[in-house]
């Protein structure tokens, strides 16, 4: 299976920035260009987002296959939008100029445009996930969260799942080859009543499995104490800097544009066609 | 013992059942086509979790499980799908909460009534409240959402009656002598 991707050590001003402050911002962001139907803004925020990409140093060769998985299913998904709405545009914008052929999926400039934003949507997310997974240290997000208001106990399970993601991938993988030495095999040479059952088998044993290991995590957490205070201290605890203002600020200055255009246009659609 | 915060062994329980609905999520999926839409284990395993400890484990499992794995897998994560996910196995854990599926013989009103659940809860998050907050957030065309969701809930409720009930079988026969000390922590 191909590996998981993650964070990367390396030194970047993404890199030193705190953890809250880039979760933080990727928040604020986000709900910026979710809020937002207007193409200007989606991309500002687009190019914004690569600059980010840019300035992280992430090798292309660390996303290339994400970044063409996400514009597969970002063609596959525009695609589907106009075999089952061709005409969608038309009904946002309240205006229809037709492109090329006649009837029902007659191809308008109102539906390209549609399209457009949806792509757009795809185009601002992407970069500003990548830089956050891959500059932000796991650890340093789950005292993050804690300090964003999460209670604790939940980012504390946060960082327990990427902590065993890498154990049980290679515990599913094992117990895979053992299923499949006892001749129950998943692969699509065996019939479909002995892949239910294969995977029904190997679903049993990881739920064994972990059902063990959260015993035994959780006793030992309990000897610790784990969760008897209001309150907890993290090893990764960070402190927010100046930098770390700064870079809030701007994505604070995004997120109100957004809203200001939003009350601007009278409505999260900007229609140009009007 | 604590009514507010989550128990040590909940703590725990939602770390690694999101590990582990991750890991089937992205290794075994049998895509059907449409994007966002796939037969899918982890909902099997989402629905033991929401029985083996509670309606709040499952739903935290499946929305940290299912973000990190969009993030992850995607990039991007599809945050209508997230809630919705959550809202199922929450849904799910509190219809089945009372009917005590994991204790005792598996009877037959037991995986009916374990079915039933299924459906509500697959109706309730992927016909009415993921296309909803899909049209709401991302603006999407309805009948295309509509036909997405219906899609993924014939194919979530299918996937779990056979295998969620074979796998919830499966483990109230394996179950071992190992469990006496549980009643203590209820």
């Amino acid at each position: 299976m191909t590996a998981l991707f993650g964070y990367q050590k390396r030194d970047s001003y993404f890199h030193r920035l705190t953890a809250r402050a880039k979760l933080l911002g990727l928040i604020f962001l986000t709900v910026a260009g979710m809020l937002s139907f207007d193409a200007r803004f989606l991309v500002l925020l687009t190019v914004c987002a690569a600059f980010a990409l840019y300035r992280s140093r992430i090798r292309w060769a660390e996303i290339a296959w994400i970044v063409w998985l996400t514009i597969f299913f970002a063609i596959l998904n525009l695609v589907l939008i106009y075999v089952f709405a061709p005409q969608y545009g038309v009904k946002l914008f309240a205006d229809k100029t037709v492109l090329l052929g006649t009837g029902h999926y007659a191809l308008t400039s109102q539906q390209l445009f549609y399209e457009l934003l949806v792509l757009l949507k795809y185009a601002f997310s992407l970069p500003l996930t990548l830089v956050f997974l891959l500059t932000t240290q796991p650890s340093q997000l789950a005292a993050g969260l804690n300090r964003l208001g999460v209670p604790y106990q939940i980012a504390y399970a946060f960082s327990l799942t990427l902590r065993y993601l890498p154990t049980i991938q290679t515990e599913f993988a094992m117990t895979k080859k053992v299923q499949e030495a006892r001749g129950y095999t998943l692969g699509a040479d065996s019939s479909w009543p002995n892949r239910l059952l294969a995977t029904s088998r190997l679903l049993l044993s990881l739920v064994f499995a972990t059902l063990e290991k959260v015993e035994v995590i959780s006793q030992a957490m309990a000897l610790r104490r784990f969760g008897k205070g209001k309150r907890r201290s993290w090893y990764h605890a960070q402190h927010m800097g100046q930098q770390d203002w700064l870079f809030l600020l701007g994505t604070i200055v995004l997120l109100l544009l957004s809203i200001f255009l939003c009350q601007q246009n009278g409505g999260r659609f900007w229609n140009p066609f009007s | 013992m604590k009514k507010r915060t989550l128990a040590t062994r909940d703590v725990v329980a939602v770390g690694l059942g999101a590990a582990v609905f991750l890991i089937l999520f992205k290794l075994i999926a049998i895509p059907t086509g449409l994007p966002n839409t796939q037969v899918n284990v982890a909902q099997s395993w989402l629905s033991l979790v929401s029985i083996i400890f509670s309606p709040v484990v499952g739903a935290l499992v499946a929305i940290i499980g299912h973000s990190l794995n969009d993030a992850l897998s995607y990039g991007s994560v599809w945050w209508s799908w997230v809630i919705a996910d959550g809202l199922y196995a929450f849904v799910f854990g509190w219809l089945v909460k009372g009917a005590r599926l994991n204790k005792g013989r598996l009877s037959w009103k037991k995986i009916i009534w374990f079915n039933l659940s299924q459906l509500v809860a697959n109706l309730l998050a992927w016909v009415v409240l993921a296309p909803s907050l899909d049209i709401w957030i991302y603006a999407e065309p309805a009948n295309k959402v509509y036909l997405q969701g219906a899609l993924s809930t014939v194919v979530n409720v299918l996937s779990t009656a056979i295998i969620g009930t074979l796998l919830l079988k499966l483990y109230v026969n394996g179950r071992g002598q190992d469990r006496v000390l549980r009643e203590e922590d209820e």
